[in-house]
């Protein structure tokens, strides 16, 4: 008797699920599953992998504890949850205006007040790789192009062009004057994406940088927003790290800018913020957009109907981000501890004879290990982040997965960890350098 | 105008200085206050407000264009033609009418005026249920307690995307309970996502390319138009279903429309299903099921099914999952996704819970990337997890819910049938599918859409047109009656019989 052999599905799937531009194949990712294969914990596996490649603040953890602790009525909606009701049945893609107004309080806050904020123009979307995604959505067709610096955070890959359909077009930025963007790179990007024929729709910038950790400078915003006018084309500022700069009067928001020209050709500005770095609640899913363009607003807003914030998480934030000492503390004592964490890897990077590159916010610095590469190539790169990850045992994230143009910078992420975890990597790191020290000698 | 005479009054020497000097000074202050108002942005130091009238406002009357937004051309700054056809003013009744609805809400007590809300499939019957959970177990179901301790640490930082496994076990387990035991979900194959909404577009993502179609038996919802077509760039092709047959899905249809969309050079990707169906209600049978998995196979295509309304059974017939039918008559699973959500059967729709659940390995790998653009927040995985882990609790609320359903939609269903107006037959949903055809002037949608706004603005009641919902006969409309208590019913009769009472014999005809 015939044996059926059954037929493999050959039911077809589209496009974007075949693709790989969710770019879980790059370096950037295979050192997470490393990391996930043989993850350090400090009592039960001390030599295990040390995450350093993921940009999460967990250094401010214990002052939202105790703000729950004190604040017990905002997890649940009072005795008897009288307010669960509508809360539960809230699905308006407006978003509770309270929690929009909170939002707004906090974003002025974190930029001492040097900027106003409209509770009206903030669209609320579940985190701001949603928001990211959404923005290009609107602000440009399948094909299109976005500017955006290099070297930047891998995922912009994935967030803006998977199922947009829209293209990045790198603006090269290098060290020799601090990795800073000019208008002679912002010309040169934008011809070159016309050379390829492609329509660039507008300049995406993430301020505070990733993965530099640094800020923009006022001169820059402004000729960079002086390009976009200059182009007719929008400029996105993410300014996610914005809580995250360890000096306040260092950062400078595009508002900033806007408010100092009278708000004179806002319509193409959207700044994207979210809860998940400054805040430390990435499982929160929490994120915006704030656009002073009535059209994007009103489009985003319909379209968050496909990553709406829970009710339940935006009643609980909108209590916690009123209350105006705690926000206040917390702002100051997550600098503080940020700069502190930044110093200690800063010297103890120094103390191994590694560089950094100047910062002044975010999760990361930007260390410099071309003197180590075999060859200064992208090659040399991951040939010397594979000994990192496999002998070193530490997950940092290579400048090539970030599309940075000069090969042996890379990022490394110090706050998602206790203070001893990071003497652990830097006694690592600086083992490591002392035997590539004997290594060459003998040579 | 009026300004001349005086100013004429000035020049022939009457009025004399005062009226000269003031005159140019009032013109001036007016033409700065018209300049400031009308340029955009505003000189001021706080951020333009946008503008308050936004399109989701559009008046039924369509004289005025509400295309302000563009009239006004604020900055030539350019918007993706996506976008555009987005940020066009929402013409369609559905969303009108729950914007008016939203406005100027109906309290008993307190606006009992106001406009009832019979468009928003919403279950308020067993709020108090869950209030009572609520407040029995929230203080620990949220930070969690960790040997006395409040640890945070849990939900604040990153979770995978498709959800927590804990959050998946409990909702696999859910499901299947709700949907009457008969079939297993395997937590594996759970995706979470924010809603069923972004359940759907992910997986028209996923099965279709731009320009590709999926087909939907109509009557449907009215927000499928929005979660398929809106960013992937994919259509809906509508195969119609008839009153004579209480709005069956027939094969023969299916097939009519494959071919014909075939032949136009679109291809066909997948069937889109709601099973109950919404806005009629009814179920599909096992051998419907079978019928249309059985054509799935032929023409190579997937289905999907959306089961959110599974545990919202009033009638006496049993829910059939399509998983069931796939378990037990060997098909290929490869090519069936089911999408659920807690906002219908649990009344959750702020939370933002939903649920792709897929036999296909690489749909399900795609899926799980994808949830990181609408993943379910953690505070409410975790709450959930304490919910729906609760056995007693489900099970109460379970048999509470349906006994609450029959009873409102029994009352529901007489009350219209006291005023001549027939449903049609269906057994689940929060929602009747009434037949107001003897009621509109015309046979037509015009007619049909003249009956909605006179119900809507005379009435003061919001039922959903079946037009929005693509239904090819005239006259049909949607009505929820789960945001209701029973004493609302008379005053919704009432309204309703208001409404028409001068264009037909509503009472008396038979």
């Amino acid at each position: 008797m015939a044996i059926e052999i059954e037929k493999p599905s050959s039911v077809r799937l589209s496009k974007v699920a075949i693709s790989k531009t969710h770019g879980e194949d790059s370096p950037y990712f295979a050192g997470w599953k490393a990391y996930d294969e043989n993850p350090y914990d400090e009592i039960h596996n001390q030599s295990g992998v040390i995450q350093m490649g993921l940009a999460e603040n967990q250094v401010s953890f214990d002052l939202l504890e105790k703000y729950l602790e004190e604040h017990h009525e905002v997890s649940s909606w009072g005795k008897g949850a009288p307010g669960f009701r509508e809360n539960a049945l809230f699905q308006d893609y407006h978003g509770l205006k309270s929690f929009r107004q909170a939002m707004a309080n906090f974003m002025e806050q974190i930029r001492g007040g040097k900027a106003k904020f409209d509770p009206d123009r903030i669209v609320l979307t579940a985190g701001a790789t949603a928001a990211n995604e959404l923005l290009t959505f609107i602000l440009a067709d399948p094909g299109d192009a976005l500017l955006v610096p290099t070297p930047y955070y891998p995922g912009f890959d994935r967030d803006l062009r998977w199922r947009t359909g829209v293209k990045i077009v790198p603006i090269h930025c290098n060290s020799s004057n601090n990795f800073q963007i000019t208008p002679e790179a912002l010309e040169a990007a934008y011809q070159s994406a016309e050379s390829m024929d492609l329509k660039v729709r507008g300049v995406l910038i993430t301020n505070p940088s990733n993965p530099l950790g640094s800020t923009i400078q006022s001169s820059v915003l402004n000729d960079i927003l002086d390009f976009a006018v200059h182009k007719n084309i929008h400029l996105v500022s993410d300014e996610i790290y914005s809580g995250s700069t360890f000096s306040p009067s260092e950062f400078v928001s595009i508002a900033e800018i806007l408010r100092n020209r009278n708000y004179k050709d806002a319509e193409r500005v959207h700044i994207v913020y979210s809860l998940s770095k400054d805040l430390g609640l990435p499982g929160f899913r929490v994120g915006t957009i704030y656009s002073y363009n009535d059209d994007v607003v009103t489009t985003a807003r319909r379209m968050s109907s496909f990553t709406l914030i829970s009710s339940q998480t935006q009643h609980l934030l909108a209590c916690m981000l009123s209350n105006h000492e705690f926000t206040q503390n917390y702002i100051k004592t997550n600098r503080e501890r940020l700069n502190k964490r930044y110093d200690m890897i800063i010297q103890g990077l120094k103390k191994a004879g590694i560089e950094c590159l100047k910062g002044n916010a975010g999760l990361f610095c930007w260390m410099n290990l071309s003197p180590l590469l075999n060859e200064p190539t992208r090659q040399g790169e991951l040939e010397l982040w594979n000994i990192i990850l496999n002998q070193v045992k530490l997950n940092i994230s290579p400048g090539s997965s970030c599309h940075c143009s000069e090969p042996g910078w890379f990022r490394v992420c110090f706050a998602n960890m206790s203070e001893q975890t990071l003497r652990v990597a830097l006694q690592r790191i600086h083992k490591f350098m002392e035997q590539r020290k004997v290594c060459s000698v003998n040579q | 105008m009026r300004l001349i005479v005086p100013l004429q009054g000035v020049v022939q020497g009457r009025g004399g200085l005062i009226l000269g000097s003031l005159i140019p000074c009032a013109l001036f202050y007016f033409l700065q206050l018209y300049l400031k108002r009308h340029r955009s942005p505003k000189p001021q130091s706080n951020p333009p407000s946008p503008t308050t009238s936004s399109p989701k406002l559009a008046e039924m009357t369509r004289t005025s264009s509400r295309s302000n937004l563009f009239s006004r051309s604020i900055g030539q700054v350019r918007i993706s033609s996506r976008a555009i056809s987005i940020a066009k003013p929402n013409e369609s009744p559905y969303y009108i009418g729950l914007d008016k609805a939203s406005e100027d809400p109906y309290d008993r007590l307190s606006n009992p005026d106001g406009v009832i809300q019979l468009g928003l499939s919403e279950n308020r019957l067993c709020f108090d249920l869950i209030e009572k959970w609520m407040s029995e177990n929230l203080g620990h179901s949220i930070t969690g307690r960790d040997n006395g301790e409040l640890n945070i640490n849990g939900i604040a930082t990153y979770q995978p995307f498709d959800g927590t496994m804990e959050l998946k076990l409990a909702m696999a387990g859910f499901m299947s309970h709700i949907m009457g035991g008969a079939v297993t979900f395997e937590p594996s194959q759970v995706v979470l996502t924010a809603g069923a909404t972004p359940a759907i577009e992910t997986l028209c993502f996923c099965l279709a390319d731009q320009g590709n179609a999926f087909l939907v038996p109509t009557p449907y919802y009215p927000g499928f138009d929005r979660d398929v077509k809106f960013r992937t760039g994919v259509e809906l092709i509508p195969v119609h279903c008839r009153s004579t047959d209480n709005f069956a899905l027939s094969i023969t249809a299916l097939d009519q429309a494959f071919n014909q969309t075939r032949k136009h050079g679109t291809k066909i990707r997948g069937i889109l299903l709601s099973n109950p169906a919404n806005p009629v209600g009814n179920l599909l049978s096992w051998e419907m099921l079978y019928a249309i998995l059985d054509f799935a196979r032929e023409k190579n295509i997937h289905v999907i099914s959306d089961e959110i309304f599974a545990g919202s059974m009033y009638g006496n017939e049993e829910f059939v999952s399509m998983a069931e039918v796939l378990d037990s008559e060997g098909f290929d699973k490869n090519r069936v996704h089911i999408v659920y959500g807690l906002s219908k059967d649990l009344s959750l729709p702020g939370f933002r819970v939903g649920v792709i659940y897929s036999f296909n390995e690489n749909v399900l790998a795609a899926a799980r990337k994808l949830t990181r653009f609408s993943s379910v927040s953690a505070p409410t995985q975790r709450l959930l997890v304490s919910m729906l882990s609760d056995a007693r609790f489900i099970e109460e609320y379970i048999k509470t819910n349906k006994r609450r359903l029959q009873n409102m939609h029994a009352l529901f269903v007489a009350g219209l049938k006291g005023l001549n107006i027939r449903c049609a037959d269906s057994s689940a949903g929060l929602y009747c599918w009434a037949d107001m055809s003897k009621l509109i002037s015309s046979y037509s949608e015009k007619g049909e859409l003249e009956l909605w706004d006179k119900l809507l603005n005379v009435g003061k009641i919001n039922v959903t047109p079946g037009s929005a919902c693509h239904c090819i006969e005239p006259g049909w409309f949607r009505c929820c009656f789960t945001t209701l208590a029973e004493e609302d019913i008379p005053v919704v009769l009432e309204r309703i019989r208001k409404a028409v009472e001068n264009t037909t014999d509503l009472l008396n005809s038979s």
